[in-house]
């Protein structure tokens, strides 16, 4: 027995067959609908806080075959059917797991139930559908002494380094030759064209972003997770779009540090609340790092809303230098519930500056569902035109 | 002794013609297994792309490669017949599975359901589909695979709403029909009949635009593409596809039990009465053989379904034994499923085989319940009906376009998964492009209306 052996009368036959591949093509459409459906879960992947700790580079996600619905008989209590055996009325047959059964009569088996899958998505992914559209806002480029000088491809040259061979331009060039000259040698030295390079002044476009994060013990270990999710898929999203970057981490309880950014991300505290001095450390930085007028400065707090009560005359003038110098200045405000938010110390210090007329913003995140939208609604642009600000016009 | 099952084949057909087996002829083919596989994802060599048919692929990749089942041959009826053979079949296997065939091949060439189906057009069932798919692959090309794979999640999901007691292609209904009441009893009428016969007469035939559909339609695969409103003739092209190849696949449903069981006892017999058969290969394709018809997997000592292949194969043998052949024959060409089991299932053969009925308890229970031979007849033939799906059928079209279907709650005993309703005519609005709508019954067996919009509403 083999095909092999079918061979003398149609050699290819077998052979023919083997290329038929309908059932991988079909099944590649369903993996590409999944992805897609599993997109619309985008809050639910970017909440699975796993990924900062492990610094994993994909994610997995547990996902459903896709069902290609069909008119079903609703779930029946209690199902009947025939089977074949030694077994006589009152037996009982042992205990069916009750999920298999339900809904699958009328199909007969043959329509699969709900298969699970592990779909496995990488980090770089789930960024370009989250920063899809996003950017920073009001950026600016800002021409001057850093101005920046940068490589560019222009034009080319019959000679050159090997790897700028342009190979479909040679062989263009060889094509011209040898239809005025037919016979001649395919290429010749002639025809070989190389990419150039020249130097070309670019606007630079500097940005430094501020990350500033309350690790007091009001924080729960809730809380500093959700906030350093959201800092996680900003600071992700932030270094794709942007290449010159400076993104410092700081975290603040009744004094401040700087961190590197693996340590941020691991950052526990205790003790109490003085914004004030968060703040104060980042203008300090700033005034050390990046002068204002050649750097677009952003600034983004993170806490759960409480400051020490004697600190708020304080914490407001610092927070009003900063957000003078800054293009933006957004506060993320970690609560229980949306209700609590607009009544604590820092969202209404956040609203008098706003009030000010600077460009700032400010979002309540309850739950890991919304980090998704807290990201959006900072870096959104259609939402940022509408965000400067509304208070400021109508106090 | 040669190594090729092929040389059986001549053997096997000169016995089969002998022992009055009568098929068209069939063409053998030995395929891959993945070849084997898609066969059996998709019920046609080549057909239609769509992505449902992905998922069944990989399930039943994963079945496979788990060792859960594993597919000999597929044979599509026709004239010519193909059959497809695993190319990882043993030579045993492969000279059971042409007999096998044979017995397959008189089936569907004397069946008379088969036949019917047969002369509307699924003799060259192999080749319309293969064109379908390739003029669907086209519509993609054309029109994109977004716009086609929403005409493709409609027809396949409607896939079992054919009527197969109707021609393939069908008439349309009269657009309208006699006025049935001509009012002559009045006074006015009756004196103004008597003045002019030829202008009586005209008004007379006065027609009335006719009900839409004028009976519950349960062709609802023709019905979408012969009356939406706004379909594009390339839309309908895919329904009717669609259409054409269910029609191929009733007959295939509707009398598996008694086509499997023809062809088991036809291979067993061909096998026992062949003397060219090598003893070795006989052994191996008797094992064979008793593998197809076991009604129990090995090691248990029940099953809650029933082998169709052991279920027609014991009848066919008991039929044979208590009529003999020439009515056996009869059966084959006459019957199908539903009037095989009810004619032919007896209580002592239920008996012998060990039949029961058993009920699926609320807390999982499995538990076996006595009950009269009927009952297991009907029990064994619930899944067959209409494809085993729920029945619905157009009852109206509404002077806004509003397409209304009606679930048969009596005959089906409970009502339709609504949420899953409300899916399929997410679908079917899409290309019918206006309202549709569907009755049925809630829990309470309350009458519901779904719609492709909005939750069930009273």
């Amino acid at each position: 027995m083999n095909t092999e052996s079918t061979g003398p009368e149609r050699p290819t036959i077998s052979g023919w067959y083997e290329l038929f591949s309908r059932g991988s093509r079909d099944w590649l459409r369903h993996s590409e609908k999944i992805r897609a459906a599993v997109r619309e879960h985008l809050p639910q992947i970017v909440a699975g806080s796993d990924i900062i700790n492990d610094g994993a580079r994909t994610v997995q996600v547990p996902v459903r075959m896709l069902e290609h619905y069909r008119f079903r008989l609703r779930a029946d209590d209690e199902q009947t059917g025939v089977g074949q055996g030694k077994a006589k009325p009152g037996d009982v047959l042992g205990q069916e797991n009750a999920e298999g059964g339900p809904g699958q009569k009328g199909s007969g088996g043959r329509e699969r139930g709900g298969t699970d899958l592990m779909l496995e998505f990488k980090v770089d992914e789930i960024i370009d559908w989250l920063w899809e559209d996003l950017q920073l806002p009001n950026l600016q480029p800002r021409a001057g002494p850093s101005e920046e000088l940068e490589w560019k491809r222009e034009g080319w040259d019959r000679r050159g380094a090997r790897s700028r061979l342009d190979r479909r331009r040679s062989l263009k060039e060889s094509v011209k030759r040898r239809s005025l000259d037919p016979g001649s040698p395919a290429f010749i030295d002639e025809d070989l064209r190389y990419r150039q390079l020249t130097r070309r002044h670019q606007p630079a476009v500097r940005a430094a972003v501020f990350f500033l994060l309350d690790v007091s013990a009001s924080m729960t270990e809730r809380d500093r997770q959700l906030a350093k999710t959201f800092f996680f898929w900003v600071a992700a999203g932030l270094r794709r779009e942007y290449q010159a970057l400076d993104i410092v981490f700081i975290a603040h309880t009744t004094d401040a540090w700087e961190f590197s950014e693996a340590d941020f991300f691991k950052v526990t505290g205790s003790g109490g609340t003085v914004a004030s001095v968060g703040f104060a450390k980042v203008r300090e930085i700033m005034q050390a790092r990046c002068n204002p007028s050649n750097c677009n400065v952003y600034l983004f707090y993170a806490s759960d809303g409480d400051n020490a009560a004697d600190d708020q005359v304080q914490a407001r003038s610092e927070l009003e230098g900063i957000a003078k110098l800054s293009r933006y200045s957004g506060y993320v405000e970690i609560s229980p519930s949306a209700a609590r938010s607009t009544t604590t110390e820092m969202f209404q210090l956040f609203q008098e500056v706003a009030a000010t007329g600077v460009p700032s913003g400010r979002f309540a995140i309850t739950g890991p569902d919304d980090i998704t939208a807290a990201v959006r609604h900072f870096f959104a642009a259609e939402s940022q035109a509408a965000q400067i600000d509304p208070q400021a016009i109508a106090p | 002794m040669t190594h090729d099952w092929r040389e059986h084949v001549p053997r096997l057909e000169n016995l089969a013609r002998t022992l009055g087996l009568d098929w068209s002829p069939v063409i053998f083919e030995a395929v891959p297994d993945s070849f084997m596989t898609e066969i059996a994802v998709y019920g046609l060599p080549v057909r239609m792309p769509h992505w449902s048919f992905g998922a069944r692929y990989i399930y039943q990749l994963v079945q496979r490669h788990m060792g859960y089942s594993r597919l000999f041959e597929v044979v599509f009826p026709g004239n010519p017949g193909h059959a497809y053979l695993a190319s990882s079949n043993g030579i045993a296997d492969n000279i059971l599975v042409t007999a096998h065939v044979l017995g397959h091949a008189d089936f569907s060439k004397n069946n008379l359901l088969f036949r019917r189906c047969q002369e509307q057009g699924s003799e060259h069932i192999v080749e319309h589909a293969a064109s379908h798919a390739r003029q669907i692959e086209r519509d993609i090309e054309t029109y994109g695979q977004s716009a086609v794979e929403r005409v493709l999640d409609a027809a396949l999901s409607l896939e079992q709403y054919i009527d197969h007691d109707q021609a393939l292609r069908r008439e349309h209904y009269p657009e309208y029909v006699a006025s049935s009441k001509l009012r002559v009893d009045d006074v006015f009428r009756t004196r103004f009949t008597a003045l002019d016969a030829g202008v009586c007469a005209a008004s007379e035939s006065r027609n009335i635009r006719a009900h839409l559909p004028p009976h519950p339609e349960r062709d609802l695969l023709w019905f979408i593409a012969t009356y939406a409103p706004e379909m594009e003739s390339w839309e309908r092209d895919i329904f009717l596809a669609v259409r054409e190849e269910s029609f191929y696949f009733y007959p295939v449903y509707a009398t598996q039990i008694m086509n499997e069981g023809w062809a088991s006892y036809w291979h067993a017999r061909l096998l026992r009465e062949a003397d060219f058969i090598p003893q070795a290969a006989y052994l191996d394709a008797i094992k064979c053989h008793s593998d197809v018809v076991r009604p129990i997997a090995a090691g248990e000592k029940s099953s809650l379904a029933v082998n169709p292949y052991h279920l027609g194969f014991s009848l066919w043998e008991d039929i044979v034994k208590r009529w003999g052949i020439d009515a056996a024959r009869q059966i084959r060409r006459e019957d199908d499923d539903f009037s095989f089991l009810r004619n032919h299932l007896t209580l002592d053969l239920a008996t012998d085989m060990g039949l029961f009925r058993y009920q699926r308890e609320q807390n999982g229970q499995v538990k076996v319940v006595s009950g009269e031979i009927e009952a297991l007849r009907e029990g064994l033939l619930i899944d067959k009906y209409n494809f085993g799906a729920p029945r619905v059928s157009v009852i109206e079209v509404r002077s806004d376009g509003t397409l209304v279907l009606q679930h048969d709650t009596q005959l089906d005993g409970r009502g339709l998964d609504v949420e899953r309703t409300r899916k399929v005519l997410q679908y079917v609005k899409s290309v019918w492009r206006r309202p549709v709508l569907l009755k049925t019954v809630d829990a309470a067996s309350q009458p519901v209306e779904v719609s492709a919009d909005s939750a069930a509403a009273a």
